[in-house]
């Protein structure tokens, strides 16, 4: 990363049998895509727990994502619902204490929406370009 | 049924002292939980089985050194236990219906006594006026019950925090509750369930209503605690946000030990999670040039405020833990109430309401994640 151009960090929390499976399709499929993401495969989105969220955030991810299957898809029923739950909650934290909120991405992307996986880091990379780098970057007493 | 507690005497402690040994006296309960004045002359929630020891029994002494949610759990969470009759303020009982939903505590075989409560004061400074009162007795509640009467608008400025905006002062859910606001010139007006007022041999008379003095009192501490919400909170949109406002934060984890929503005998951050690796130190210091110890502070708040938010019945027993003088309470309340507001839930409300966080619904926030 040179001083003109910031190259954002996402970190991703990936679901197993669907994200992480569309992200590999994605690659599979020769699509062409940022390559600011560094992807963690978790076996659910509802195996997300906020605190690695959080650790991501103050460690200076730029953007952390997290991939699940979509409602009523999950592999194991209901993890999805509840890591929507977690990251509603989260959100209103971080919006309450001065952080931004805005750094975390909740998406459903299944095993078969290679494009959309594409899509979604090209959104994310090109949203994180214009926010600048995250604070928490530089902020070695938090 | 309503009734009235004859005081005699202008002994309102004694007569509630004699409801508690009424209690213990008529096999309603098999030993109580309630503030005593130990031998030393301290007050502490104490178990009691002898009626006659309840001569020491003070609920009424403003002070609440620790949140006794927490020991009513370890007196119920297992099979076999006693019944148990706790006298609790309404701080207290709200915190033990949020252990009972988190399976630290259980209602069952649990007599609940609520005494209106119009605040206490941190040990230090309860210490400090009984010794200048000289006398140890209720004197000091009594004031204070006349103080929230007369001029809920004014009070006493040592007052905990948490108390001055303390909107829930009663708590609805008890057995027995004993009503302190308002006028008491005939004697202590209490609700009773019909079931332990037949069996104390008491009957239906009608009673002073408090519900005046207690409207007036929950408006004035509303509008308070909104205004101390808003100065916090325009504290954590400015520059340094929370990391400003904890930034002297020791790590002590006072604020969590004394916090009755804080039930795991490991938390996540004395657990080997935190027992970092020597190593990882140089790669994060490496990272952002330097790293603050202990690590993780800002950390700690936010997943304690992730983990006990959407509970936080605003007992303020963290702020009194406090040795770096943190403003913990209000902050945790002001950020717990946007949460439970996004949930649409209260806290110790009802017990049968799942916790937000268990819990889910198909067809909610359906436009996240899309």
């Amino acid at each position: 990363m040179n001083e003109n151009h910031f190259e954002p960090k996402i970190i991703a929390f990936l679901c197993n049998w669907c994200t992480y499976t569309g992200a590999d399709l994605a690659g599979t499929s020769r699509l062409q895509y940022p390559p600011n993401v560094r992807i963690i495969r978790l076996m659910c989105s509802g195996a997300v727990d906020p605190i690695y969220v959080l650790k991501a955030d103050l460690a200076g991810a730029d953007g952390i994502l997290i991939g699940g299957c979509h409602p009523g898809d999950c592999h194991y029923q209901e993890g999805n619902y509840k890591a929507r739950r977690r990251v509603v909650a989260l959100k209103e934290i971080l919006k309450n204490t001065g952080f931004d909120e805005n750094r975390i991405w909740l998406r459903w992307i299944s095993a078969s929406e290679g494009t959309r996986f594409a899509e979604t880091i090209q959104e994310i990379t090109a949203e994180l370009t214009k926010m600048g780098p995250n604070p928490t970057r530089s902020q070695w007493a938090i | 049924m309503k009734t009235i507690l004859p005081v005699e005497n202008q002994d309102p402690l004694g007569a509630i002292q004699n409801l508690l040994k009424k209690l213990l006296e008529n096999d309603l309960v098999d030993i109580l939980l309630v503030p005593m004045r130990t031998p030393s002359g301290t007050v502490a929630p104490t178990l009691v089985s002898d009626p006659q020891l309840l001569q020491f029994a003070d609920p009424l002494a403003p002070v609440m050194p620790v949140n006794s949610a927490t020991l009513v759990g370890k007196l119920s969470v297992r099979q076999p236990r006693a019944r148990v009759g706790a006298v609790l303020r309404a701080c207290e009982a709200r915190a033990l219906v949020e252990l009972t939903k988190m399976q630290q505590a259980s209602l069952d075989d649990l007599l609940l006594i609520n005494i209106d409560c119009a605040g206490t004061y941190n040990v230090p400074t309860f210490i400090a006026k009984e010794t200048a009162l000289k006398e140890k007795n209720s004197v000091l509640l009594l004031e204070l019950y006349q103080l929230a009467n007369d001029q809920p608008e004014n009070p006493p400025p040592e007052l905990r925090s948490a108390c001055q905006i303390c909107e829930q002062p009663i708590y609805e859910g008890a057995a027995i509750q004993i009503e302190l606001f308002g006028n008491q010139a005939a004697g202590i007006p209490i609700t009773i369930t019909d079931e332990i007022g037949e069996k104390l041999g008491l009957v239906d008379s009608p009673n002073s209503e408090r519900s005046t003095t207690l409207e007036k009192l929950v408006a004035i501490r509303t509008e308070r605690r909104d205004a101390e919400f808003e100065k916090i909170r325009t504290h954590l949109q400015s520059a340094g946000g929370i990391t400003d406002l904890f930034a002297a934060c020791i790590r002590c984890y006072n604020c969590m030990t004394v916090c009755p929503i804080c039930y795991c005998k490991t938390c996540v951050f004395k657990s080997e999670l935190f027992d970092h690796d020597p190593i990882q130190y140089l790669g994060w210091t490496k990272q952002k040039g330097a790293f603050r110890m202990p690590s993780d502070t800002m950390l700690f708040h936010l997943t304690r405020l992730n983990h006990m938010g959407l509970s936080c019945v605003g007992c303020g027993m963290c702020t009194e833990a406090c040795p770096a003088e943190l403003p913990v309470g209000i902050v945790f309340r002001a950020v717990g109430q946007s949460l439970q507001q996004t949930f649409e839930y209260q806290p110790g409300r009802d017990v049968s309401e799942p916790l937000p966080l268990i819990t889910f619904k198909a067809d909610e926030w359906t436009e996240v994640g899309e």
